[in-house]
């Protein structure tokens, strides 16, 4: 442990902290494919509504995308702005 | 040290690590380069890449805009219309289709802003195809679009409603301060929400090209179409629906 500098474990700590934050990917994943999946049976049920059900769910998915995109923006700025030095 | 955190507030200095330091900075390939420095009294304004490629897309729609404008003026109604002339009316009339499916009546008061700010996203998104570095992955390209948008709703909202467009705010008193948070919150999730898909695109194309040569002769296609061509076309969609939802909301009767 003596070759480690002040420095280089702050960096080891960040490049941990991002692979953390990453895992806000887990909720909007969950949710997308359940937006996919109730849009797939609404086409099932109703064809002619194909238009509508599409874009309805693509709305919801890019809304419900963004926590997981707070979390990416968390990990970006760990990893490469480096705010901690 | 203060630098760092003042740099990450403001995400658009990605480019700051090519700026400051110098000995910790590697330069990977999808990060905004710094070009050129003025210093005008205390502040220092950067012309970074952003900025070029902000000028060629906007050169791009600019040139493509006058081209459509001189052959549909020249156009008569007897006529059989040329390629470009059917193009450009398909794509106004599936802009007008998009913009009235959602706002009815009140389309033509706004269709000319979203069908700018469709387009605009669309060829900014779509430019990681062509060797630039998108500009939406810019937080500073982002952010004014969202408030732009915010702009407009509040705007369109005290025009239609008067002083009930604030008290219709606290209308259960309570929860007067997270209806205020919710509306604060509009602008910067729209301009994260495109920033953090087409950042996190271009940060992955760049890794992509940093594999080793032998590995990098088809997959990169594959990624471009993902990364940029799908991505890009709905995240173009999403912001300008976003847009027009939100208006509507306020506008509404």
């Amino acid at each position: 442990m003596d070759n480690i500098t002040g420095q280089e474990f702050i960096y080891a700590m960040s490049a941990i902290g991002a692979g953390i934050a990453m895992i806000a990917g887990v909720g909007p994943g969950i949710g997308q494919g359940y937006a996919a999946g109730q849009a797939a049976a609404a086409v099932g049920r109703n064809p002619g509504a194909k238009s509508d059900i599409t874009s309805t769910m693509l709305l919801g998915q890019a809304v419900a995308e963004t926590t997981g995109l707070y979390g990416l923006a968390v990990a970006i700025i760990l990893m490469f702005v480096k705010p901690f030095k | 040290m203060e630098n760092g955190i003042l740099y990450a507030g403001y995400m658009s200095s990605m480019c700051a690590a090519s700026t400051n330091a110098g000995s910790d900075s590697e330069d990977f390939s999808f990060m905004i380069k710094l070009l050129k420095e003025f210093k005008i009294g205390g502040t220092t304004l950067n012309i970074t890449s952003t900025h070029i490629c902000l000028l060629i897309v906007t050169i791009t729609l600019l040139v493509v805009s006058v081209i459509v404008n001189r052959i549909v003026k020249k156009a008569n109604a007897s006529d059989t219309p040329g390629t470009i002339q059917n193009i450009a009316e398909m794509v106004v009339e599936m802009l007008n289709n998009m913009v009235y499916s959602s706002m009815g009546k009140e389309t033509k008061r706004f269709v000319n802003y979203i069908s700018t700010l469709f387009i605009f996203v669309l060829f900014c998104n779509i430019s990681g195809l062509f060797g630039l570095r998108a500009p939406t992955a810019d937080y500073g390209v982002t952010l004014p679009l969202g408030v732009i948008t915010f702009v407009m709703i509040h705007y369109c909202g005290i025009k239609k409603n008067k002083m009930k467009h604030f008290s219709d705010m606290c209308k259960p008193v309570l929860l007067t301060p997270i209806n205020v948070i919710g509306e604060l919150a509009v602008p910067i999730s729209l301009s994260l929400r495109l920033f953090g898909n087409i950042m996190s695109g271009t940060v992955l194309m760049g890794l992509i090209y940093m594999l080793p040569r032998y590995v990098t002769v088809g997959i990169p296609a594959v990624a471009h179409v993902y990364f940029d061509i799908f991505s890009g076309c709905i995240q173009a969609y999403v912001i300008s629906m976003l847009t027009m939802v939100y208006i509507t909301d306020k506008i509404g009767d």
